[in-house]
């Protein structure tokens, strides 16, 4: 068999992903130092794990309902309204496997080969390779540094097209940090108010936001009935194994989704379900301290790399920061492996979420203080024994 | 300076030095110093204790928790008994409860002879204590937060680069 002829056009296509490239490299030195993960540091809270337990021992082992548990998507649409001021039915409601398979499922009910989707840069790596495997047109937009990696309306609406079918809203971003804010968020709306575009809008970085209060475009007028709002327990409640995320949205899209959704997953995990439910109702507590311990990291990273000379903004959100890397003269990538085989220390090019992130390095600080403070040591070291060489 | 984040900090890990704690806030030695100072003196940091799994270090102790019922006195309250009570180096704790006993105090002894000792000349004469009920230690799962030859939770297991 020659599969190099028989796999898929759209299959052999697909550009590898930059993270996987970077932790091939990384995982032939077991002993390095990583700053490198997308999930966060702490357990899964006990109250959720043994919700999971107890749901085991009393044999919740079945298939659920398509959509998810009712139950579930009670607990979704009660948090939704207490959190966001967005209020959905069960039918607009729909439980994934995690965020990531919302966004698969929202891409392929909506592009049609051909149509647009605006893809605001640097951002998650799954955008792009869902739009072009289902024929669409990716758009991709840079956010600035200038503008503290907030997209604008004004770059919206530069790339509006009558094929403009999606545009995806990554926010709080991975990998940037950035948060939009208010006035952000209304302006964008103003700008897709009077069109077909449909919002898609990861916020799976919902609850991690620092010194503000995360707002979701839907709740701006006009907004819910083109927006496809992504969430998740990943990065909330520290589920990333889990694997468990929702969609809320127009309910003609998400059955749409849920078409899609029996065909090929069926129904997210069961027991996942039953400790989401959980997670939801009783956890505000755990994720409040988790916050906390966030946010002493984010302000120790934005003032450790700034002191070093890295330029770096203080995000706004999600656990990551983005230093500009461009004061050693390398670029993202060479910064990035020279860090990793001198001082064994893997953080992940910016280059690997677009080429946006040219001269810029994803920073995770999902790690404990000590961890960060001996990362940063030898960051510090790598920086001085390069300095004058650009 | 942010004493409420110093203090988290401390509680987190009482053995962090001063450099650590001035690195991780951002502030001066010196003014971490001062401030870690004035919480002490103010009594808000009360002390630094280590959990010690007696039992394998293999030195004897026992330890009990005793159910003291007493009496109030007029304007002092339960507050002079407790003191009496508190002063004995083997207590380690004293609360006053709501429930069936007035106080609970928790001892620290080398053998059950000591706590019944203990009871006995010491806790039942005082006056105002009208009955006391002791329970003995037989098996330490969890002290102050700290789990005790519990199956440990995986540490870190995650891979080291992920989207």
């Amino acid at each position: 068999m020659d599969y190099n002829k028989l796999l898929s056009e759209s299959a052999v296509k697909m550009r590898p992903s930059g993270i996987r490239k970077f932790f091939d490299l990384a995982a032939e030195m077991p002993e390095c130092i990583s700053l490198g993960v997308g999930e966060p540091d702490f357990q899964t809270p006990w109250d959720i794990r043994d919700a999971a337990i107890h749901s085991l021992e009393i044999g919740r082992t079945k298939y659920t309902a398509n959509s998810g548990l009712k139950e579930l998507r009670e607990a979704i649409c009660e948090y939704m309204k207490r959190k966001f001021d967005l209020s959905y039915e069960l039918n607009e409601t729909l439980v994934t496997v995690g965020g990531s398979e919302a966004i698969d499922l929202a891409i392929r009910a909506l592009v049609e080969p051909g149509d647009e989707v605006i893809i605001p840069e640097p951002c998650y790596v799954s955008y792009e390779p869902i739009t072009t495997l289902t024929h669409g047109v990716p758009v991709h937009v840079a956010c600035l540094e200038e503008n503290d990696f907030r997209i604008t309306a004004e770059q919206i609406k530069a790339v509006l097209t009558p094929k403009t079918k999606i545009l995806v809203l990554g926010f709080p971003n991975n990998p940037t940090g950035a948060a939009l804010r208010h006035e952000d968020l209304e302006a964008i709306a103003e700008v897709l108010r009077d069109t077909n575009v449909t919002i898609l809008s990861d916020e799976i970085y919902a609850e991690l936001v620092y010194g503000m209060k995360h707002e979701s475009i839907a709740a701006f007028e006009g907004m819910k009935e083109r927006t496809i709002v992504v969430g998740g327990f990943s990065k909330t409640f520290s589920m990333t194994g889990w694997r468990l995320g929702f969609a809320c949205g127009p309910k003609e899209l998400i059955a749409a989704m849920t078409k899609i959704h029996q065909s090929c997953i069926m129904c997210a995990p069961t027991t996942s379900q039953f400790a989401a439910i959980t997670a939801l109702r009783d956890c505000d507590d755990d994720v409040d301290e988790m916050r906390k311990q966030y946010d002493l990291r984010r302000q120790y990273c934005v003032r450790k790399l700034n002191e070093m000379g890295l330029k770096t903004f203080e995000p706004r959100g999600a656990f990551y920061v983005f230093p500009n890397i461009t004061s050693s003269g390398m670029s993202s990538e060479e910064f990035c492996q020279k860090l990793l085989q001198e001082k064994h220390v893997a953080i992940v090019p910016g280059t690997a979420f677009g080429d946006a992130g040219e001269g810029f390095a994803r920073i995770s600080y999902a790690y404990s203080i000590d961890h960060l403070r001996e990362a940063f040591k030898r960051i510090a070291e790598f920086l001085e024994e390069h300095k004058g060489e650009n | 300076m942010d004493s409420i984040k110093l203090l988290h900090l401390l509680a987190d890990d009482p053995r962090a030095t001063i450099t650590d704690l001035a690195d991780i806030l951002g502030e001066t030695e010196e003014n971490v110093k001062k401030e870690k100072d004035e919480l002490e003196k103010n009594k808000i940091i009360c002390g630094y204790h280590t959990v010690v799994n007696w039992d394998k270090a293999n030195i004897e102790h026992v330890d009990a928790y005793i159910g003291v019922s007493a009496k109030p006195e007029r304007d002092a309250g339960y507050d002079k008994i407790a003191e009496r009570i508190a002063r004995f180096p083997e207590v380690s704790g004293l609360y006053l409860m709501s429930g069936t006993s007035e106080f609970l105090v928790s001892l620290n002894a080398r053998t059950m002879r000591e706590v019944a000792d203990f009871v006995g000349s010491k806790l039942a004469p005082i006056e105002g204590v009208t009955s006391t009920v002791t329970m003995f230690v037989l098996k330490k799962y969890k002290v102050n937060g700290v789990t005790m030859d519990m199956k440990e939770e995986i540490h870190d297991d995650r891979m080291i680069i992920s989207a």
